[in-house]
Order: structure tokens, then sequence, then C-alpha cells
């Protein structure tokens, strides 16, 4: 009796008649869906201005205001060019900052998507995985870099206001260049490894306690806010931390040609890792926080369901 | 029935730590007809449902759909599946028609052709003057239009719905199912529904009960129905044990207990009523007739009430 209903709309539907397991669908691609999520991201961000005020407003007061209180007590280290001032030292740091915040408040967005439930919906679609975790790490990427960017540009020219020294860099478009690539790989290794961290969370409470415990610290060893120093159990730990290594590529990059060139043979500079070096590792920290969100993602799990 | 099941559920248990949520859970839906799972929420239905929409690891038990193994192969399940969620899954940040493109193009559509895909959803659920609106302003019946639409972009052999429709007033359920009968009529999908609601279980061409990640029972609605006798008599009285042993030895049926009334159900149900009244006249407090519901199947086969319904 249960075949009656069927059968008249079979008829009406030759293709689903008996056995008829439909051929394997085409791939829905790798790259579509992953540019879809990342633009996403980026419509979402400048929809919401106080995000905007909130990654690029605090570092900018934090750069002027700690340039201000710590300049009179900071002892350049031995590879700086002379008469660094604190807040020039601290400019490469808090484009860091920047992406580190940026990375933040995207992550932070998944535990939203979860609770709002868009993440289920992609969870069900077929997009490979991999390409999930590379449309939202692509999108904080791009907003880190945007931020970062901006910052380096706009931030030395609040001399002309008396809010900053006077700093003049020269740099080559190779440098320009070696910049732009070391933020981002800074942005998408930092918002992977907050991607990492977000996932199984399920309140923002919860990121906020991790962001005070491991990424604040992470920053603040990092070289960004005061120099590695040259020994003692400091020093390792910020050997250790691989966001020092993207730190310290930027300030290489940024104050090679500040003064007198950096990293000269036999000096104190060449305790620092040299520019290949911190790419190298900033690079690896990114394969592994991306190889962990894909492989976190992938996994299917009640927590996936709301 | 030689056709191959659009889905294909055999044996499937799932639990959450000590909780079972389905137990040993088998059914097969033909292509081309609506399907629904029916049941009081916590009953197991959203556990099936989202084991279905290869959101939670399959435990124990296979499931196929459309011939594709659900722990084997859950990529080729999604390219073939709509899925709509009870709770939103569209982004309230963005306008009703970037909802759409998102979706579109994360199930790998593009340019003209997700275009009109959004044009003719919009168009069919009465989206079109919607499509620039952020999703946040809509009303909870546009947005379960919205969700549906996501659901359909890819043109899916098999639709999921869980709990369709939550949040709608009677006339946007009607249209919705219309919708959905359109759906199967016209372009052969085979839908699945979750539902607690009766009239809604009564639109679908077979139903499953659930009870405590049981499958109670399967059949067609009026098949379900018929299964119960002509016609149900409620008894309202004082002592329903006593009254329901003294009815059991006069007229030779058993009445159940359910919240205090008595319910028997009996063919020429009109002429029990009577018989009933003139045999215990002082017992009876108030007694009625009624043809057998969905809600008398689920009492008969789980012995409790249906105790979730929502209010209408």
């Amino acid at each position: 009796m249960t075949a009656t209903a069927t059968t008249l709309a079979q008829a009406r539907n030759p293709a689903d008649l008996p056995g008829a397991r439909p051929a394997a669908g085409p791939s829905v691609g790798f790259w579509l869906p992953a540019w879809s999520l990342a633009s996403r991201e980026l419509v979402r961000f400048f929809r919401q201005r106080t995000r905007v005020v909130g990654a690029l407003g605090q570092p900018f007061i934090f750069w002027v205001l700690f340039g201000a209180g710590l300049g009179g007590t900071f002892r350049a280290p031995a590879w700086a060019p002379a008469g660094m001032s604190y807040q020039e030292y601290f400019l490469p740091g808090v484009a860091v900052l920047i992406v580190l915040f940026t990375a933040i408040f995207s992550t932070i967005s998944i535990i939203e998507d979860r609770r709002e439930g868009f993440l289920q919906a992609v969870l069900v679609a077929p997009l490979p995985r991999a390409s999930l975790v590379l449309g939202k790490v692509a999108g904080g990427t791009a907003l880190a870099v945007i931020q970062a960017g901006l910052f380096l540009c706009l931030g030395p020219l609040l001399w002309l206001v008396g809010l900053s020294p006077h700093m003049s860099f020269s740099l080559s478009l190779v440098d320009v260049g070696a910049i732009f690539a070391f933020l981002v790989l800074q942005g998408f290794a930092l918002t992977a490894l907050g991607y990492v961290m977000a996932w199984p969370l399920d309140s923002t409470q919860g990121y906020h306690a991790l962001m005070s415990v491991l990424l604040m610290p992470m920053w603040l060893l990092s070289g960004a806010f005061f120099p590695v120093p040259e020994s003692g159990w400091l020093a390792w730990v910020m050997r250790i931390n691989p966001l020092t290594y993207g730190v310290v590529g930027l300030q290489r990059i940024l104050f090679a040609h500040a003064g007198q060139p950096l990293g000269g043979e036999g000096s104190a500079q060449a305790a620092l890792p040299s520019v290949a070096a911190c790419l190298a590792v900033t690079g690896l920290f990114c394969v592994v926080a991306f190889v962990a969100a894909v492989w976190l993602t992938g996994r299917r799990s009640v927590r996936n369901a709301r | 029935m030689d056709a191959s099941p659009a889905i294909d559920v055999r044996g499937v248990s799932h639990s959450y730590g000590d909780r079972h949520a389905l137990d040993h859970v088998e059914f097969a839906v033909d292509p081309g007809t609506i399907f629904g799972l029916l049941g009081p929420n916590g009953g197991g239905k959203t556990t099936l449902f989202r084991l279905l929409s290869t959101l939670l690891p399959l435990q124990e038990g296979q499931a196929r759909i459309l011939g594709f193994d659900l722990a084997r192969e859950p990529n080729e399940v999604r390219k073939h599946i709509g899925v709509t969620f009870q709770s939103p899954s569209i982004d309230p940040k963005l306008t009703v028609g970037e909802n759409l493109k998102y979706q579109g193009q994360i199930y790998g559509l593009s340019g003209a052709h997700l275009r009109q895909r959004i044009d003719l959803l919009a168009d069919r659920l009465g989206l079109k003057d919607r499509l620039r609106e952020r999703a946040e302003t809509l009303s909870g019946g546009l947005k379960r239009r919205v969700e549906i639409a996501k659901g359909l972009l890819h043109r899916p052999q098999v639709l999921l719905l869980d709990e369709p429709s939550t949040g709608l007033d009677p006339g946007a359920r009607h249209d919705l199912w219309r919708y959905l009968r359109g759906l199967r009529e016209e372009d052969g999908v085979t839908v699945l529904v979750t539902t607690h609601l009766m009239e809604e279980a009564e639109r679908c061409d077979r139903l499953g009960i659930l009870d405590h990640g049981r499958l109670v029972a399967l059949d067609t609605p009026l098949a379900l129905r018929s299964m119960l006798g002509d016609d149900y008599v409620t008894v309202q009285c004082d002592e329903p044990d006593v009254l329901g042993a003294r009815i059991r030895e006069r007229f030779g049926v058993t009445p159940q207990k359910i919240g205090g009334n008595l319910r028997i159900g009996k063919s020429r149900g009109h002429e029990f009523v009577r018989d009933l009244v003139e045999a215990f006249p002082q017992e009876v407090k108030t007694i009625s007739l009624g043809k057998p519901t969905l809600e008398d199947v689920f009492i008969e086969r789980t012995g409790h009430r249906f105790w979730d319904e929502e209010p209408q």
C-alpha cells in the first residue's frame, strides 16, 4: 500500500527509477567556496564599525602612550641603529599586535557563527574542509594585512602632530614586498591559531580566557614589546615562541637601512635569526596551524550540531 | 516496491554518553515521496536528522542517501541533499541576496547560473522584493523562507527539513506544504521532514513515529489510523481503574488509561457510547466520540501521551 503514492511520482521521473544511484556529483571546487567565505568575512567586518575601531584604535593608542611613557627608560638593543627611540622600536611590534587583534576578532566570529547557526549550514555543504578553513583564515588575514599596513603607513605620520618622534625609513621595493609577506604569513598563522582555539569553544568568554593566558603573553614575549635578551630563561622562552620570528623579521627589514646596517658579522646582532630563518619559521607556523585547523574541522562531532 | 530507496536507514543507534538517543532505527523512503518523522521533542528525530545531514558521525548501523553511504561518502551525500535546519542558519548581517549568493558558492554555483537560481527561488518563495534587505530585519516567516531557498539552490534530489514550520503562522505553513508538494510532483524531490505537529504529519505520504529513540510505527498516516478501529471513545470519570475493570468485565474490551481518562478504540462507536452511558450512568462524567487521530496512534503504540504537543 505504501507504493501507491510513490509510483505516481516516479512515473513522472524516469531518472529515479530502480537502481538509480546518481553519478557522483561534480566537485564543487576548492577556490570558489574559499573565496566566498573570505569575502563574507570582509563584508561582515566593514558592516560592524566597532570592530574596525577595536582592532585598529587600541594598538594606535598603545603605541603613542607606551612610546611616550617608556621612551625615557628604553635601552635600545645592541643591534639597533643609533639613536633609536622606543616608539620607533615599538612600531613593528604594534603592527603585529594589530595582526593579532584582527585574527582574534575574526576567529571569535567562528563561535558566533556556531551560535547563530551559520556554521552548520556550511558544514553540511560539500565544500572541502580545507576550503572552509582557508576561506575563514584568508578573510581574517586580508583584514589583518590591510589594517597593519595602514598602521605602518600612517603611524610615522603622527610625527606631524607631535605624537611620535621623527622616523625615517628607506625601504626598497623588495623590502616593502618582504614586509607585506611577513604580515601575510603572520596574519595567516595567527588567524589559523585563533581558529584552532575557537573551534572547540561555545562561548566567547572561554575565548577571552585563552586570549589573555596564551595569545597576549605570546605577543608580549615576541620581541614586539621589548627586545629579546641575549641570555637567561626569558631569552629561551622568546626563542621558542614562533611569533618572535615574525616580529624580528619585520624589525630586521624596517631597521636594516635606518642607520648603520644590521647584522654585521661577529656583532651582537648575529644572535638574531636571519630574515630567511624568520620567514621559514613563520611559514612553518602557518602550515602547522592550518593543518591543525583542517583536521579539527573534518571531524564530525556533536559539537557541530546545534 | 523494487525501486532503490532514496533514503535507507538500517539499524541505526546513537547515544550521547549514557543517553540513548536512537535505538536500532530502521526505515526506507521511496524516491519522490514526502516522509515524516513524528515524535515529541527529545524523541530522537533531531539526532536522526543530524546523522542524515552528515553533521554527526554514524555510531552504529548503516545509512544511505541515494545509494551513497553516509559514513564513507559524506561528501557525495552532501552534494545531493538540501538541508533546512530548525535553528536559523542565515547570516543576519548579510542581505537576503548575499546569503543566497554565498550559499550557492559554497555549493560550487556561480555566475549567471547562480543568479538565475536565486531569482527563480526568490520568485517562487515570494522573496523577490526582499533580496536587498538585511536578514536581521526579516520576520520569522520570511527568514524561514530564506532558509528553504538556501536548501534548494543547488537543486538537491533529497531535501531534509527539521521542524520546517517552526515560527510560521498557519497561512505560511500552508504555503510551505503546497510548495513541498510541488517539489515532489514537479521535480521528483524526496522530502524528509521532522515534526511534532500531528496536522503536519497528516500531510506526509509516509510516516515514522519516533519515541524515546525507537521507531514505534511506520506506515501511511491513513493506514496507521485505520489500524486502530473505526472510532475512539474517551471517557472521563473519577475512578478510571475501577471503571476500566468493570468495562472490561462487561464488554470484553480493555480500555487504556491515559492521564486519568479511559480510551477505547471500537468500531460502531456511537452504539458503544450509548451502551456505556446506559451501563454506567453514575460513573461516566463525560464521554466523547472521535475518529482515531495520529495522536491516538502514538498513545496506542507508546502507552503515554504525546506530552510535548505544543498549543497551537
